[in-house]
């Protein structure tokens, strides 16, 4: 490992743990940093808070920290699966979305909530709050599935065609959500809306909990395939002959992606320009060598996640920003002006 | 031609021919007789005949059956929910914010009531600029306004001592609604959640429908530091202590009481530990019609249930109310 990627991990990774810090400490209840330092300390040795204290240790315990687990695992979740597509679809561009996860979570969460409430009525309460992210969940999976079955022939997936056929099922999803959001009520509408957006509210450990396994084995991923995507930058053919199972990465990288990211938009909805972003910054910084880029971009599409949570809940507080809204709005200038450096160096 | 004017033909044949010229006269001078209404947009609107009108908002239809003129109304729209027999028995126009301003005009009204905040804005500008009179009946959030409402329907009805008769009876209610508030003597607190699936929880701010229901039972909005309907930050949420929680019947979002006391926002407020969800009906308690002031004594006999607030006096235009359960 280079010197200049050592120094990136490591200024990734104190960031991170200043975005986390930074979750911890601040939302529009002002509890000092020391006060919260002592909670959680508290807590790690198992004591038991009282009276005014109490309060504040249900908000640092119950509120903020599952949120800022959450936040932290599904911004490096995000980001590391947009990195994997990147390095898969060889295109600086790519983003978990070209596999039609967000697209597949959007029209089954859309469905839910405009169709879900007999189905809900038959869920027992405890998995009642599920609901939602599981449709949304089986609705992304699902449509990868369906994409990567479309795309693949004798063993054989062609990311030419899985690209194509992921514009014409994601117009169609599209389309289908659109009915949706025609027949909707009101209230279902503004429900979908939000969601649209993403949000960390409403975080548990229950939720923390579920799509810990999926995260987790897409970073597991994350740390396989670095060598392969590494030989695929350089082309499919050349990859096979320096000793990659290359059907068998793309296969693997697709699978990991859609559940990475398919449990990420379940829990916190559509969080926009993540994924995008933090590679092609990356990239710039520390190169394009898959192995330090992959660890890179999740830490620092958590520590940005956490960072526009914080954000989203303390800017119009006690109102709350959509998430979506704050990730965009600092994703989208700074996509602008990537382009623009390209287009200077390719026209210069 | 309305019901009236060939009435007045009617009678005038039996009295000669003096008469009948009198009468054609009458019917040709039409358009002088016409009534002006400035509006909930202070535009002057002339209304010469109320035979059919279409209704689009539920306190508007509420008002005009209210009023006693439900044949006159050939159309409504579907927040049209109270009485139950209004969408059951007219074409509806569809929902009040997806007004089709074609579906409106082929019916051919001689007048279209709407509420403020009837769209979209396009399909309001087409009918504001058709040859049909088109009244816009303000907002209302209060005592006050509920009562310019319906006096400004009545005097476009041509029906003005029906509509001060309401108009006094509904101000008697609101009164009476005062006079209950103020046996409240320690107010609690309340959040109003307009939906919780999906994303933050959606509470009724400061200037919303909502807060004003909450005004009206005598309770204190415990997110009132929010303006309108807004997401809010759970820890927020929380840290407002609210004593119940206010939902509309159909569910926040979808989600049970017990889910809903679940999600972190709530599960430490006192409202979760007393397990106090209150359904409320929408149109009912958000409405803003003549069935207000019923509809904000129920909701505060709901919070407080030891007071053994009564019900205020029965009238015909809030029966079979929902209550808040």
């Amino acid at each position: 490992m280079t010197r200049s990627a050592t120094a990136g991990l490591a200024v990734c990774l104190t960031l991170l743990a200043l975005a986390v810090l930074a979750s911890l400490a601040i939302g529009p209840i002002s509890i000092p940093p020391a006060r919260v330092w002592e909670i959680l300390w508290h807590a790690a040795s198992g004591g038991m808070a009282q009276g005014r204290a109490l309060r504040e240790a249900v908000v640092v315990l119950d509120i903020r920290l599952p949120r800022t687990v959450l936040g932290l695992l599904v911004g490096a979740g995000t980001a590391a699966a947009g990195a994997v597509m990147q390095g898969v679809f060889r295109n600086p561009l790519a983003d978990p979305g070209l596999v039609g996860v967000s697209s597949g979570a959007a029209l089954a969460a859309v469905m839910w909530i405009v169709l879900g409430a007999p189905l809900a009525a038959l869920l027992p309460t405890f998995v009642e709050g599920f609901g939602l992210p599981l449709a949304a969940f089986l609705g992304g999976l699902g449509t990868t599935a369906l994409l990567h079955a479309i795309a693949t022939r004798d063993g054989r997936t062609s990311i030419a065609t899985l690209l194509f056929a992921g514009l014409a099922i994601g117009a169609l999803a599209g389309a289908a959500t659109g009915l949706m959001v025609f027949i909707s009520s009101d209230q279902q509408l503004r429900d979908f809306t939000f969601w649209s957006f993403g949000s960390l509210s409403g975080a548990t450990w229950a939720r923390v909990l579920s799509c810990l396994p999926f995260m987790l084995g897409l970073f597991l991923l994350c740390g396989m395939l670095g060598r392969a995507l590494d030989a695929l930058a350089l082309g499919e053919a050349e990859a096979f002959h320096v000793g990659i199972d290359v059907e068998r990465s793309k296969r693997f990288a697709i699978a990991g992606v859609a559940a990475g990211v398919g449990a990420a938009v379940a829990v916190a909805g559509v969080v926009g320009f993540v994924g995008l972003v933090v590679p092609h910054l990356l990239r710039l910084a520390i190169g394009p060598g898959n192995r330090v880029l992959l660890p890179a971009s999740a830490l620092l599409g958590g520590a940005l996640l956490l960072a526009a949570d914080v954000a989203a809940r303390t800017l119009a507080s006690p109102a709350e920003l959509p998430l979506g809204v704050v990730t965009a709005s600092v994703g989208a200038p700074f996509f602008l002006w990537l382009l623009l450096r390209r287009r200077a160096a390719l026209f210069g | 031609m309305d019901g009236k004017g060939t009435g007045r033909v009617g009678r005038a044949r039996h009295r000669g021919r003096r008469a009948v010229l009198l009468a054609c006269a009458l019917l040709l001078a039409g358009p002088a007789a016409a009534r002006t209404v400035t509006d909930a947009r202070g535009r002057t609107v002339e209304i010469a005949d109320t035979g059919r009108v279409v209704a689009i908002g539920g306190a508007v239809t509420e008002i005009l059956y209210a009023l006693g003129l439900a044949d006159r109304i050939i159309a409504v729209d579907t927040t049209s929910l109270y009485p139950a027999s209004a969408l059951k028995d007219k074409p509806n126009v569809g929902y009040m914010r997806a007004i089709s301003p074609e579906g409106v005009l082929a019916l051919g009204p001689t007048l279209v009531v709407a509420a403020e905040g009837s769209g979209p804005p396009d399909a309001i500008k087409v009918l504001g600029s058709a040859s049909v009179p088109f009244l816009v009946i303000p907002e209302a959030h209060d005592a006050e306004g509920v009562v310019a409402r319906i006096r400004l329907i009545a005097e476009a009805m041509d029906v003005r001592p029906a509509g001060e008769s309401l108009a006094a009876a509904v101000a008697d209610d609101f009164a009476a609604l005062a006079a209950l508030r103020a046996r409240i003597t320690t107010p609690r607190t309340a959040t109003f959640v307009l939906s919780a699936q999906g994303a933050a929880p959606v509470v009724g701010g400061s200037g919303s429908g909502a807060d004003a229901i909450l005004q009206l039972a005598g309770i204190r909005n415990a997110m009132s530091a929010l303006k309108g309907y807004k997401p809010a930050v759970d820890e927020a949420m929380l840290a407002a202590e609210p004593e119940a929680i206010i939902v509309m019947r159909n569910g926040a979002g979808g989600l049970s009481d017990e889910a809903l006391l679940a999600l972190p926002a709530f599960a430490g407020t006192p409202a979760a530990r007393a397990g106090r969800v209150i359904g409320i009906d929408g149109a009912y308690a958000l409405g803003f019609g003549p069935r207000t002031p019923q509809a904000a004594r129920d909701l505060a006999a709901a919070l407080y249930p030891e007071l053994a607030l009564p019900a205020l006096p029965p009238r015909p235009w809030a029966q079979g109310a929902g209550g808040g359960g």
